[in-house]
């Protein structure tokens, strides 16, 4: 099957060498019962680049990027239309395994939610379900992940303590560590630093730099400086519709949309 | 609601002039007492009448809840007090001998020679309580799982209101099922009478499930939406999602909600007698006729003399039930405060 990269108002789909694989959605609509969140969104995700999903609340961002990886599914109201494209496959398709699919998908909230058990327990978690028991093999992946969320340093000692007695910023980079330690495609932020204090929010974000060399990575922020200093695209929502993607420098220098510049400008929103 | 707002607000105003604390927090009792010495003149007059009637409500909710308390505190200790005194006289005054109460194996009181034995009744509660939580505790787990994670709108609007309507239903009427039914049932399919520790353990079972299912099913109903979420989205099946990320979170309060369904257990006293058969030795099997602390005691009250040494030994029966409740008490505060690790 071809990817069914719609072009539309996305200045640079054209698919980057790198890591990561390309996510397309394609006249997207999701409701919840009758109320319609996300309006026919087409926007694609190129491998190794961050795109962020701007908008005031309740504009269907986070409702957009939970369906990615199918986390709506959880939700008993919610239903969609549309298609999802993950290397010109469609996730929503009947005999797709969500378990893989997450897999390949990973996913960070605003909110760090680490399991009530140990650090390396955390990390551990997600690849034991992948089939992985050998202890060696789960050290290393443990370590790994710790180091690239530049946690080992401050966690080596004591691993096996409660993820809980970790500071908020602590266990937001452990989220992220264990979304890595399946070695997903992409992964998906829904406001990963809204929570945090200044010096963590610019330590995630520099992850996310450095993580973008191996990921295509979604995020949602309210943060404008944020989203113009980690991503590559922008994507503004409003009401549910998609009214501007571009790239960020020529999103928060010269929007095309007048919507687009008044939110950014803090006009409105 | 007076009598609780109130001492609050009073002891933060008294606490101002106290701590040296700068600005406005001191300044301000001292207008109001200059307020006061100058309450003549007509634009003084209001601050100080509500000064006045604020002071009154102040001194009326602060002596009405130290009354309160002060019943409270009077009782337990009197109570604790009463059964101590009574439990321990067998001993100190009748002297029974500590040793032979809690190990040995005959209880005759009104035999020739008298003997106290009381591990019959000792190993019947425990036996039939731990048993009543081994039975009652899967039950009532799935049924939390069931309620919260499979099918919370049935399980909110239907099965909860089941389950807790259990609570309510008195304890005779138990136990008069348990004689008309369990008991008959045993005894057609085990070898014996039907009553003992098995008839007894199923109708404590089903009188402590409500307890140990509402605990749990609030412990699971209040853990963050994220963790769950959180597991999913490593791509693990709702099976493991349940077994291996809630279940952990919530164990410290499912073991809450077991202490206190044994404890519950233990005490009760009705609906054990009638099931149970009130033969005074260790049984050799569950469905042999035993005793517990709580049937012996309620069996043979009527028929002791105050301050005889028969009466004063079903005190220190009671004064076991009174420490072991302290103990399961205890148990739980040590859950609870590891769980909110």
């Amino acid at each position: 099957m071809a990817i069914a990269a719609p072009s539309i108002s996305s200045a640079g789909a054209s698919t980057q060498p790198g890591g990561g694989a390309a996510l397309a959605a394609e006249q997207l609509s999701i409701f919840y019962s009758d109320k319609e969140a996300v309006k026919k969104v087409d926007l694609s995700f190129a491998p190794s680049s961050v795109t962020a999903l701007i908008g005031p609340s309740g504009c269907g961002k986070s409702t957009f990027l939970r369906s990615l990886n199918r986390m709506n599914d959880t939700i008993a109201s919610a239903s969609m239309k549309g298609s999802i494209w993950l290397d010109g496959e469609d996730i929503n398709a009947p005999g797709t395994d969500v378990v893989t699919l997450r897999q390949r998908i990973g996913m960070v909230w605003q909110k760090p939610n680490p399991f009530y058990k140990s650090i390396y327990e955390n990390i551990a978690f997600g690849p034991r379900y992948h089939g992985i028991k050998n202890k060696k093999e789960l050290n290393e992946i443990v370590e790994s992940c710790l180091r690239r969320t530049a946690l080992w340093e401050e966690t080596k000692d004591r691993l096996h303590q409660s993820a809980l007695a970790l500071s908020g910023g602590q266990q937001q980079r452990l989220c992220i560590a264990r979304a890595l330690s399946v070695q997903p495609e992409i992964l998906l932020m829904d406001e990963p630093a809204s929570a945090l204090d200044p010096v963590s929010t610019a330590k995630i974000e520099e992850l996310i730099s450095e993580l973008k060399q191996e990921f295509c990575i979604v995020i949602v922020t309210h943060n404008m400086h944020q989203a113009a200093r980690v991503s590559d695209k922008t994507a503004f929502f409003y009401m549910g519709n998609l009214i501007e993607h571009n790239d960020t420098n020529i999103i928060f220098t010269n929007p095309e949309n007048k919507q687009t510049d008044d939110y950014i400008s803090g006009r409105f929103g | 609601m007076k009598a609780t707002i109130e001492p609050s607000t009073r002891s933060s105003e008294g606490a101002n002039p106290a701590a040296p604390t700068p600005g406005e927090a001191v300044s301000q009792p001292m207008n109001v007492s200059s307020n006061q010495s100058t309450g003549g003149k007509p634009s003084g007059n209001k601050p100080v009448a509500r000064k006045r009637s604020r002071s009154g409500n102040e001194w009326f909710g602060k002596t009405y809840t130290m009354i309160c308390v002060s019943v409270l505190i009077i009782t337990i200790f009197s109570i604790v007090y009463f059964v101590a005194s009574k439990g321990l006289a067998t001993f100190f005054v009748n002297g029974v001998s500590l040793k032979e109460f809690l190990t040995g194996v005959k209880w005759a009181p009104d035999g020739e020679p008298q003997t106290f034995g009381a591990l019959p009744f000792i190993t019947g509660s425990f036996m039939t309580s731990i048993l009543a939580a081994c039975i009652s505790a899967p039950l009532a787990f799935c049924a939390a799982i069931f309620m919260t994670e499979l099918m919370p709108k049935f399980g909110k609007t239907v099965m909860q209101p089941v389950i807790e309507l259990l609570a309510g239903i008195p304890s005779v009427v138990y136990g008069f099922v348990g004689l008309s039914v369990i008991v008959p049932f045993l005894r057609s399919v085990f070898p014996g009478q039907g009553l003992g520790i098995a008839a007894g353990a199923i109708v404590l079972s089903i009188m402590i499930l409500p307890t140990i299912t509402t605990i749990a099913t609030d412990a699971m109903s209040n853990l963050p939406r994220g963790l769950k979420e959180g597991s999913y989205a490593l791509g693990a099946t709702r099976w493991q999602t349940i077994s291996r990320s809630i279940l952990p979170a919530v164990l410290p309060a499912m073991l809450t909600g077991v202490v206190l369904g044994i404890a519950r257990a233990f005490g009760e006293a009705l609906a054990v007698q009638m099931v149970i058969g009130n033969a005074p030795h260790i049984p050799n099997s569950l469905f042999e006729s035993a005793s517990t602390l709580t049937s012996v005691i309620t069996l043979s009250m009527g028929n002791t003399i105050m301050g005889t040494v028969q009466n004063n030994v079903l005190w220190s029966l009671a004064l076991m039930l009174l420490t072991m409740t302290f103990v399961f008490i205890f148990i739980v505060r040590v859950l609870e405060r590891r769980s909110l690790r």
